[in-house]
């Protein structure tokens, strides 16, 4: 998978140009290429053994193609994904591939056909966004829509997963080849301060949650005058459900790198490192391999590209724990010390790693430097929102029928993002609330579906952007059963340092955990409501500041729901077991006997074609039956409603 | 001198200071906790919290930790403050429902009523002692585990054979759950269940402190002749009487 053969460093724009030859050599070789998605969420697919039967099955029939592994292109949801590429023609996307389609695979490829089976899509060509070039691949197959015509790819504009799924990420020559190192060859031939200027002129904000301007947080840094600072690459990402970072990491790490060097030239740093999770082993396995590429080649470590730059970076593993994410937290880690935050000013730009000078950019934030760089802060200003420029990468995931990552300009509505891109919620259900942010952000009901993602929008709604999560919820999601989940996380990642936090967020489980379980009392809406205001008012870090956003947020939207568990002792989506009463409508039961078969309990009585009865003594209130029930006979209940 | 505004009024500060510090030294008051003057920032109780209305980023702000500025303008009392620090108050009460300093603050501060959670060994979890233990002790005190579940900690539980029996941690502990047991020529000291030897004046009986401090003094200010072994009062009196010409034979 790796690449040998790197002859010399790279010292000049020339021998740069040699780099990104060889790239492009590698990316449209005179024979097909086959790349196979090998991220972490391919591999969890099955990716790894796909890659094996495709490489079996070219020996077999002795083709000549070029098989390689690449990053996630983005359509978690039908991978494995696997492209082909032959000379002169469109690629074509397959997906959901098999083992058992690597044999009719290559032979359709033999015989210069494409394979219907599993073909989701061509692009006729590709742009790389860099350098704005556009290189055409071919006439698209007759039969065979475009890629860009889906309705996941549709309204994406792919700019810090510019390269992700489609070069091989062991490659720093297909990295060249896509543009990649150029901007870093143009920044360090001019002045830091002009970089930092286009970076402000972009409108670039932090996508590591807080979104702070990235332009302002580097001119601080490079103000603050020290003769050793540190930059430090975020990729710590503990939101459940969010892996946009680890997306980038393991599909593209030169970008981040290229990032970060760029950062240096305009800080004054020398030392940089990549704080990754220790949960993502691809990802620093994939990103240390591009270090040791960039420093045998020359693009770190002393005098680079001979600008007299000195600067070369390490990996850090991720203390486990959600808060280490959090800057002063992250940086005590670093130190050796327990991951805990410490309150701010001083700003890490001021007196951060060993009192030094550090600037904390996220993964994304750094991927999007080089194209700012390469293109200039007008091109990226030009996309997005008048506060909230460019785009943003999101995780879509939860009921919705296309989870993956997309990224769309600021300001893309809700709606286009989880019923355009992401297909709505599966199984014809309705969409009920979209959660932004992850822990630290709220809900926002399918009543706002035209809100623009944008800061200041999702600010408004009572949520926040957060790093880009975004979990769909459908019909059968209760709300304070959501609100009970993201407080669990919460309360159990808070370090416990402040008091809010540590008390407060435990106090608000124990609440929601009573109303959940049928016990909750009508004062405990206010004491959730003053709790989670205070929590939020008073805590020490990020992490207290916007832990209760999912309380409030529902509290604000889903009122109704709270009020009918506490009042009615019911849950309206029966998602609540202690207040739930399962019942069968003799009227419409045919007697088929399917509930009784599915039943885990032995709970439904009754035989032959009579109407079943279920016993609430053995009832487990699973909703087994409910589920199976074809007569739609089963109905649920709330214990303290008529007729439970 | 610099100023900043404090409820409306000019108050002086010297750079470097906080604005607990200034607040203090201008005669106003707010409660604090985790504070201690000799321990640095911490900012973990959040009692001592103040509204920012100008000069940063608005909203509430542990002054203990944040530093004095000239445009900075604070209040200690808006209802902002006032019911935030009355749910800390309560939450920490929940915690400590038998802590005196606690009760006596939420008489005059008023607390949030929280369902008490039994359990707890008293202790707020403030963090002076493990600080206190860091600068002037042995550093064998620390925190461990996180959230709820957090406390306050020895090495493995286990007593500390590094403890000096300095006190230190009893001294700084503003709910007094460090106790400290004297015992026929050493000390306890709890909930750590270190032990250690005292040393004695060899004039006077007295004791003059841990024997292991005693030791380690004796180490990098070594006292020889008639002045060792004795207890501040017995070598003053001593060196008074060395001045005066006396040959003094230790009794
Ligand atoms: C509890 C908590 C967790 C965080 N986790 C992350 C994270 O996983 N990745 C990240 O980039 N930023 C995270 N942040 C935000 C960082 O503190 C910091 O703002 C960010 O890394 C700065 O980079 P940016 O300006 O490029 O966004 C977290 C913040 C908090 C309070
Ligand atoms: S005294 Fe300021 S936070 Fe405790």
């Amino acid at each position: 998978m790796t690449e040998g053969g790197i002859k010399h460093r790279v010292e000049s724009g020339r021998d740069l140009q040699a780099l990104e030859k060889k790239g492009l050599e590698l990316l449209y070789p005179g024979r097909p290429r086959i790349a196979v998605a090998m991220a972490s969420c391919g591999r969890a697919a099955g990716s790894g053994r796909i890659y094996e039967s495709i490489g079996d099955e070219l020996e077999r029939r002795g083709l000549d193609a070029s098989l390689v592994p690449a990053g996630c292109p983005g359509l978690c949801s039908r991978e494995p994904l696997v492209t082909v590429l032959e000379p002169g023609k469109a690629r074509i996307y397959y997906s959901g591939v098999q083992p058992a389609d690597a044999g009719p695979l290559v032979s359709a490829l033999a015989g210069g056909e494409v394979y219907q089976k599993r073909a989701l899509g061509a692009e006729v060509e590709d742009r790389l966004v860099v350098t704005g070039r556009q290189i055409d691949l071919g006439p698209p197959p007759g039969n065979l829509g475009l890629l860009a015509d889906l309705d996941f790819y549709r309204p994406q504009v792919r700019l810090a997963t510019r390269n992700c799924g489609c070069i091989n990420p062991f490659s720093i020559h297909e990295y060249a080849a896509r543009g990649g190192y150029r901007a870093l060859a143009e920044a360090l031939a001019g002045d830091p301060s002009g970089i930092i200027a286009e970076i402000k002129k972009s409108g670039l904000r932090g996508r590591g949650g807080a979104g702070f301007p990235t332009g302002l947080k580097w001119e601080i840094t490079a103000g603050s005058g020290h003769d050793e600072k540190y930059i430090i690459c975020n990729g710590d990402e503990g939101d459940p459900g969010a892996y946009m970072d680890r997306s980038i990491l393991e599909g593209d790490p030169h970008s981040v790198l290229e990032g970060m060097i760029i950062g240096a030239y305009c800080m004054g740093a020398r030392h940089g490192i990549i704080y990754v999770r220790a949960e993502y082993p691809l990802a620093i396995k994939t990103v240390g391999h591009a270090i040791a590429q960039a420093r045998e080649l020359g693009l770190l470590g002393e005098n680079i590209l001979n600008s007299g730059l000195s600067f070369d970076v390490e990996v850090v593993m991720g203390a486990g724990a959600f808060v280490c994410g959090e800057e002063t937290a992250l940086i005590a880690s670093i130190e050796g010390h327990p991951g805990e935050p410490r309150p701010r000013p001083p700003y890490p730009a001021r007196q951060g790693l060993w009192g030094k000078p550090t600037c904390i950019n996220n993964v994304e934030t750094l991927a999007n430097i080089p194209l700012i760089a390469g293109r200039g802060g007008d091109w990226y200003a030009g996309l997005g929102t008048a506060g909230s420029r460019g785009t943003k990468v999101f995780a879509l995931v939860g009921k919705v029928k296309n989870s993956g990552l997309v990224e769309v300009p600021m300001g893309t509505t809700i709606g286009d993002i989880v019923l355009g891109a992401g297909g709505g919620p599966d199984g014809g259900r309705k969409l009920k609330a979209v959660q932004t942010g992850g822990p630290s952000g709220g809900c926002i009901p399918a009543s706002l579906v035209d809100l623009p993602v944008d800061y200041e929008s999702l600010t408004g709604a009572g949520t926040i952007m957060g790093s880009g999560g975004m979990v769909v919820m459908d019909e059968s999601v209760c709300m304070v059963d959501m609100a009970r989940y993201f407080m669990t996380f919460a309360a159990g990642e808070s370090c416990g340092k402040c008091t809010p936090c540590r008390e407060g967020t435990a106090e608000i489980l124990d609440i929601l955990d009573r109303i959940t379980q049928g016990g909750g009392r009508p004062e405990d809406l206010d004491t959730l409501d003053e709790l989670s205001r205070v929590v939020k008012d008073a805590s020490l870090c990020g992490l207290g500041q916007t832990a209760t956003n999912p309380v409030l947020s529902t509290l604000r939207y889903f009122r109704s729901e709270y009020e009918a568990h506490i009042k009615d002792k019911h849950c309206p989506a029966g998602v609540c077991r202690n207040l739930t009463v399962y019942r069968i409508n003799p009227e419409l039961c045919i007697g088929c006997g399917l509930c009784a078969e599915e039943c885990p309990g032995g709970a439904i009585l009754g035989r032959d074609d009579q109407p079943r009865v279920i016993s609430q003594e053995s009832c487990t209130r699973c909703g087994a039956c409910y589920r199976i029930c074809p007569q739609e006979a089963i109905f649920f209940t709330g214990r303290g409603m008529p007729g439970a | 001198m610099p100023e900043m505004i404090i409820n409306g009024l000019a108050v002086n500060f010297r750079s470097g200071e906080t604005v607990l510090q200034a607040a203090l030294a201008g005669g106003i008051h707010i409660p604090a906790l985790c504070h201690h003057p000799g321990l640095g920032h911490f900012g973990s109780c959040r009692l001592c919290l103040v509204e920012i209305l100008a000069g940063g980023r608005p909203g509430l702000a542990a002054s203990c930790s944040l530093p004095a500025s000239e445009d900075l303008v604070v209040e200690t009392g808006t209802e902002r403050v006032v019911r935030a620090r009355r749910v800390v108050l309560g939450l920490l009460l929940a915690r400590c429902p038998d802590a005196k300093p606690l009760l006596e603050l939420a008489e005059n501060l008023g607390a949030v009523k929280f369902t008490p959670r039994p359990g707890d060994p008293g202790c707020i979890l403030c963090g002076r002692c493990v600080r206190a233990c860091r600068a002037v002790g042995a550093n064998v005190i620390g925190f461990a585990w996180r959230g709820r579940d957090r406390r306050v900690a020895v090495p493995f539980d286990q007593p500390p054979a590094d403890c000096l029996g300095c006190r230190a941690c009893e001294q700084v502990c503003p709910v007094n759950v460090i106790k400290v047991v004297e015992d026929r020529g050493r000390i306890r000291i709890f909930p750590w269940q270190s032990e250690i030897e005292m040393a004695y004046c060899r004039n006077c009986g007295a004791a003059i402190g841990p024997g292991v401090q005693a030791g380690r003094l004796q180490k990098r200010f070594p006292v020889e002749g008639p002045l060792s072994g004795l207890c501040p009062a017995c070598r003053r009196r001593f060196q008074a009487a060395l001045a005066g010409g006396l040959v003094i034979q230790p009794t």
